[in-house]
């Protein structure tokens, strides 16, 4: 079994150099996340979640850097980065199903290849990234995803592609090295004898002192790549002018990584850090809700308004971190899901509007719903999800967190917090009433439906994960059931 | 049984929307079949002594906070699942019709039962979390059904705004589910009831806080009931179908509010401060909605705010419980007015339906008259309605009720007591005014010359709503609800006040506008209550433009100060900024892309080797 999640790991790359060496570059992205995705749930379905520890653990001999930093290539799986690991092979099917027409033309057939083993790279570096049990490979692996994120912006994004490219990148970069100073000074930190790459063997040893001076590096580090205020201008624009596959890739997946290292190092190795910094960056999640949330109500077309409702629902995950109750934190696990899946959903529709009707300007829209009803139907679903409507898997997540946050004492800032709901509400409804209620406009006239089956899969595959983590959120939970010492 | 009649109305929801949307009658059939089913089972439930329900599963369950769907068999929710599925079966039939030529029946039919499913998951609820996901739910299709005919631009923003103004109840209620968990350890009623009783929270509260919980679970209410200050999304709701306006807006959802109330009166009861704004608001909403009442030319208008009125009234009643001697005679009145007002509200908005339908779809009053010939089974089942909503002494259901809370504000306050009058002789007079307007006088245009009754489809359920609206008050619904403990004392202060204020605003509505052809009444302070006190205009003035300022001002902030100033601004980031552009400008993006991560690989080497 536990080869499998090396296979679910190397499947994309093999298709890439599949892809390399000329065989057809749809049909081998596809066929490997579908493995991928087949893998992953045969992991989920196998997995023990009454058992202590990672399962599925493969590792190799350590590196010759074994002297100073023991780095051992290590995966396995946890009730933690199961979840993420499923969520990366759902959405990663469903980025590479959702083709852009401008990569599916035919004068881009040239360019199919390149953008596919792109697109295959995210989903490699992301599933790594969740998978690796060693602090060197789990950054490296999100590197790995990074790049190809700045090179399909850059060639067949929209809009100011290169500005945004070169924005996200800066940022990403800087973001990526204060983590790098961050985890640096998480190994050093820890009692010597004690140091290791290797989450394995960490232990929550560090001294309350140390432990307040490594985790703002380690926040603000991951901070950036989640767009944590005040570093989160990146983000809309990055989402907005990038193509439709790679927002839903990135804001969906690879974005979830700077959470999920936070609730693997921050979370149960620095608690006392968490807590003496609990206030400052309580301040900042707030911020994240309440401010960009008021931002998102000024934005007038459906792309930058998706990207900064996304940079607003990392408040949410902040808040859960910061709560450091397994109420909260078992929130965070199923919000991160349910708002990948429904990002990339929203993510995905906009670009199919985007395509046919050639503006996503709320002025120019308006009775989508008339043209298309499946489509629309479909929107409206991930609207509702994304502004935490119960029955779909978002709802779960952060109702969860609010009552985490309530128990952790967190009375002021959860109550704000509370505050989003009404706050989204007013942005995804205006959105929902500009685009697909009222009169058709000429350009939404020119919106066809999703009529292939081809083209509604993708969809659907995310329509589906939302509704079941919604209306049964134990699937997921009852991996992380034994975690956060309960 | 309860999963008998919890989940036929989902199961054909998702029928419908899978698979029979092509075929409308079907379709329409599902619905109404799984509508049966639902109503059926509770018809069974109510009869039978099944202490508590069967249903029972665990949707969460983390240390501290276990979330079950689960379902309550006391006679409260027994009482509320009948009025629910019946009037909802009846208003399904009356659609029939009424929808009949709509293109989008299927979609219709789906949402209705999306609705009954959530409606059904509000009443069975056995726990505050569970009443929080399916209230949010019957926001969801309520908010469908408003915006049912999207292409309008006036349902679209109606349905818009109904959301939104829910959602910001919902917020203070989600806080005050927040703060009883956090203050009892539970969010099971019955285990509450349990903790409350026994006086011991997990956690020391103040009065203060106790207060702050209580309101926030008010909030809700407000939102759901509108209630004022949240009352403005109710009469624009009425841009949706009418059945929809009877279901939704007139019997069931909106009653929502009250019955959470009552179902989570124990702890209210902690805070009598808080039962005195709940009071307040409720009788202070019921007297300003009869009031405008009076003003509204729109026949579902005039409907939707006696609607407001008499919402106001029940939440009194609850508000008042806390102030007299048994309190369950409280929660008691405000049932028995919900449901009596159930059955003679949707008999309102069905007969109203039933005249729109059969002009064209014209709502103003003035453009009526006279249909009481032409359509008699509508015009005499209306005049029942409305009747019973006057609270036409003895013969109507709508009068014991109404005595009930009147009763209850008697004893509690009598300055409500006196508003509560003052309220009554108002709905008189509105409700005298909109039916001698409306089907009796001349005919007044074409459209009414060529008015005919409505189908048998329409008009049976006219009828078989009539009958409950005659007879409830013999039906000992309040023993029901109460366990069989209300005293009838009969106060002569009580029923002459009621004789008289029912007969004064019926005669003074006679006087002015019998045989009239437009508005006799002209005089400044109604210009007021015509433009609804213009909540409206204040609302968008200052809430909405004043959100729209601030997003605008963060917006501007956003771009010009974080996104470049500060970001852009940082000399580090400026220098490799220009490098970047530089690079860009040989169009390498690809060559950046490979040196950021060499550079990165290399810094990990350093800091290894340096170690």
């Amino acid at each position: 079994m536990s080869e499998l999640l090396l296979i679910c790991l190397a499947s994309p790359l093999a298709a890439v150099t599949a892809i390399a060496f000329g065989a057809p570059a749809r049909k081998s992205a596809l066929i490997a996340a579908l493995v991928s995705l087949i893998g992953t749930l045969v992991l989920a379905i196998n997995f023990d979640p009454t058992a202590s520890g990672y399962q599925f653990v493969t590792e190799t001999e350590p590196l010759a850097l074994d002297s100073f930093f023991n780095i051992q290539f290590a995966v396995g799986l946890d009730g933690i980065n199961l979840p993420l690991v499923l969520l990366t092979s759902v959405v990663g099917l469903a980025a590479i199903l959702a083709v852009p027409s401008r990569i599916s033309s035919e004068e881009n057939q040239a360019g199919e290849g390149g953008y596919f083993i792109n697109l295959l790279l995210i989903l490699f570096g992301a599933m790594g990234a969740f998978a690796s049990l060693d602090l060197f490979y789990l950054y490296i692996f999100h590197e790995v995803a990074l790049i190809p994120t700045f090179l399909l912006m850059g060639y067949w994004g929209n809009g100011d592609k290169r500005f945004s490219a070169t924005q996200l990148a800066l940022y990403l970069m800087t973001g990526s090295l204060i983590l790098l100073g961050g985890i640096f000074a998480f190994y050093f930190s820890m009692p010597e004898g004690m140091q290791t790459m290797d989450l394995r063997e960490m232990e929550a040893v560090m001294d309350g002192k140390a432990q307040s001076a490594v985790l703002p590096l380690l926040v603000v580090g991951f901070g950036i790549l989640v767009s944590l205020f005040p570093f989160h201008s990146w983000a809309p624009s990055a989402y907005a002018n990038s193509p439709a596959p790679v927002a839903m890739l990135h804001a969906g997946v690879l974005k979830k990584f700077g959470i999920y290292g936070l609730l693997r190092l921050a979370v149960p190795f620095l608690p006392e850090g968490m807590e003496s910094w609990t206030n400052v960056f309580c301040v900042l999640l707030l911020m994240n809700v309440l401010y960009v949330g008021l931002v998102t109500i000024h934005q007038k077309k459906l792309d930058f308004l998706l990207g900064y409702s996304s940079v607003m629902h990392m408040g949410y995950l902040f808040l859960g971190l910061f709560s450091m109750k397994a109420i909260g934190l078992s929130g965070v696990i199923l919000l991160m899901v349910g708002h990948g899946l429904s990002t990339a959903l929203l993510f995905g529709l906009a670009g199919e509007i985007r395509d046919r009707a050639g503006t996503l300007e709320f002025s120019k829209l308006g009775g989508l719903a008339t043209k298309a009803p499946l489509l629309s139907f479909l929107f409206i679903i991930g609207a509702m999800a994304s502004i935490g409507l119960p029955g779909l898997a978002n709802f779960s997540g952060e109702i969860l967190i609010y009552f985490g946050a309530w128990e952790a004492g967190l009375y002021w800032v959860t109550a704000m917090s509370v505050l989003g709901i009404v706050i989204s509400a007013v942005y995804m409804l205006r959105a929902v009433r500009s685009v697909f209620y009222g009169e058709l406009s000429p350009e939404s006239g020119r919106v066809n439906d999703l009529v292939q089956w081809k083209e509604r899969i993708p969809y659907l595959i995310l329509v589906v994960g939302l509704i079941l983590v919604g209306i049964y959120p134990k699937l997921i939970l009852k991996w992380s059931e034994t975690l956060f010492g309960a | 049984m309860n999963w008998l009649i919890l989940l036929p109305p989902l199961l054909a929801a998702i029928v419908i929307t899978l698979f029979t949307r092509p075929f409308p009658k079907l379709s329409s059939y599902i619905s109404i079949a799984a509508c049966l089913v639902s109503a059926v089972g509770s018809g069974i439930l109510l009869f039978s002594d099944q202490a508590s329900g069967m249903l029972d599963w665990e949707w969460m369950n983390l240390p501290g906070l276990r979330i079950t769907i689960g379902a309550m068999g006391d006679p409260l929710a027994r009482m509320m699942l009948v009025v629910v599925t019946w009037v909802g079966l009846l208003i399904h039939f009356f659609s029939l019709g009424y929808m009949a030529k709509d293109p989008g029946k299927a979609r219709f039919f789906a949402q209705l039962s999306l609705f009954m499913f959530s409606m059904i998951g509000i009443v069975l609820a056995n726990n505050l979390v569970m009443m929080f996901i399916f209230w949010e739910l019957v926001g969801l299709s309520s908010y469908l059904l408003i915006g049912f005919w999207f292409q309008r631009p006036a349902a679209a923003e109606a349905s818009k705004k109904a959301f939104i103004v829910n959602r910001v109840g919902d917020f203070g209620f989600l806080l005050g589910i927040l703060g009883v968990w956090a203050t009892f350890g539970t969010v099971d009623f019955a285990e509450l009831e349990k903790v409350i009783s026994n006086g011991v929270g997990a956690n020391p509260i103040t009065q203060g806080g106790l207060m702050l919980m209580a309101l926030g679970l008010f909030m809700g209410c407000m939102g759901k009931s509108a209630q004022f200050p949240l009352h403005v999304w109710l009469p624009d709701a009425m841009e949706g179908p009418t059945p929809v306006s009877a279901l939704i807006h007139a019997a069931t959802m909106v009653a929502a509010g009250v019955y959470m109330l009552c179902r989570v009166f124990f702890i209210l009861d902690l805070s009598p401060a808080a039962l005195q704004v709940i009071a307040w608001i409720g009788m202070g909403t019921a007297l300003f909605a009869a009031v405008i009442a009076t003003r509204q030319n729109d026949i579902k208008r005039i409907l939707a705010y006696s609607t407001l009125s008499q919402l106001g009234y029940m939440v009194s009643a609850v508000g008042m419980a806390g102030a007299i001697e048994h309190p369950e005679y409280g929660t008691t009145a405000a049932m028995y007015h919900l449901t009596t007002h159930a059955f003679f509200k949707a008999l309102l908005f069905l007969g109203a339906g039933s005249v729109i339908h059969s002009l064209h779809h014209e709502q103003n009053i003035w453009k009526m008259g006279g249909l009481i010939k032409k359509m008699p089974v509508t015009g005499w089942t209306f005049v029942i309605g409305t009747l019973a909503l006057m609270g036409c002494p003895y013969i109507t259901a709508g009068f014991w009720s109404k005595e009930a809370i009147l009763a209850v504000a008697l004893e509690a306050n009598p300055v409500l007591c006196i508003l509560g009058f003052v309220t009554a002789l108002l709905t008189s007079f509105y409700m005298t005014r909109l039916v001698i307007v409306a089907f009796f006088g001349q005919p007044r245009g074409d459209e009414v010359e060529h008015a005919h009754e409505s189908p048998l489809v329409m008009t049976v359920p006219l009828v078989l709503l009539a009958i409950p609206s005659l007879i409830a008050g013999y039906l000992h619904i309040d023993q029901f609800i109460a366990g069989g403990k209300v005293e009838h004392h009969v106060d002569f202060l009580l029923l002459g006040g009621s004789f008289v204020v029912f007969a004064g605003g019926l005669a003074a509505g006679w006087y002015v506008y019998w045989q009239k052809n437009e508005e006799p009444l002209t005089f400044g302070f109604l210009k007021l209550a015509e433009n609804k006190f213009y909540f409206d205009e204040l609302y968008a003035a200052t809430i909405v433009r004043g959100q729209d300022l601030l997003a605008q001002a963060m917006a501007w902030f956003d771009q010009w100060i974080i996104g470049a100033v500060l970001v852009r601004g940082v000399g580090a980031t400026a220098g490799l900024l220009g490098q970047c552009f530089r690079l860009f400008q040989n169009g390498m993006i690809q060559t950046y892309a490979w040196i950021f991560l060499l550079g990165v690989l290399l810094l990990c080497l350093v800091m290894g080797v340096l170690s």
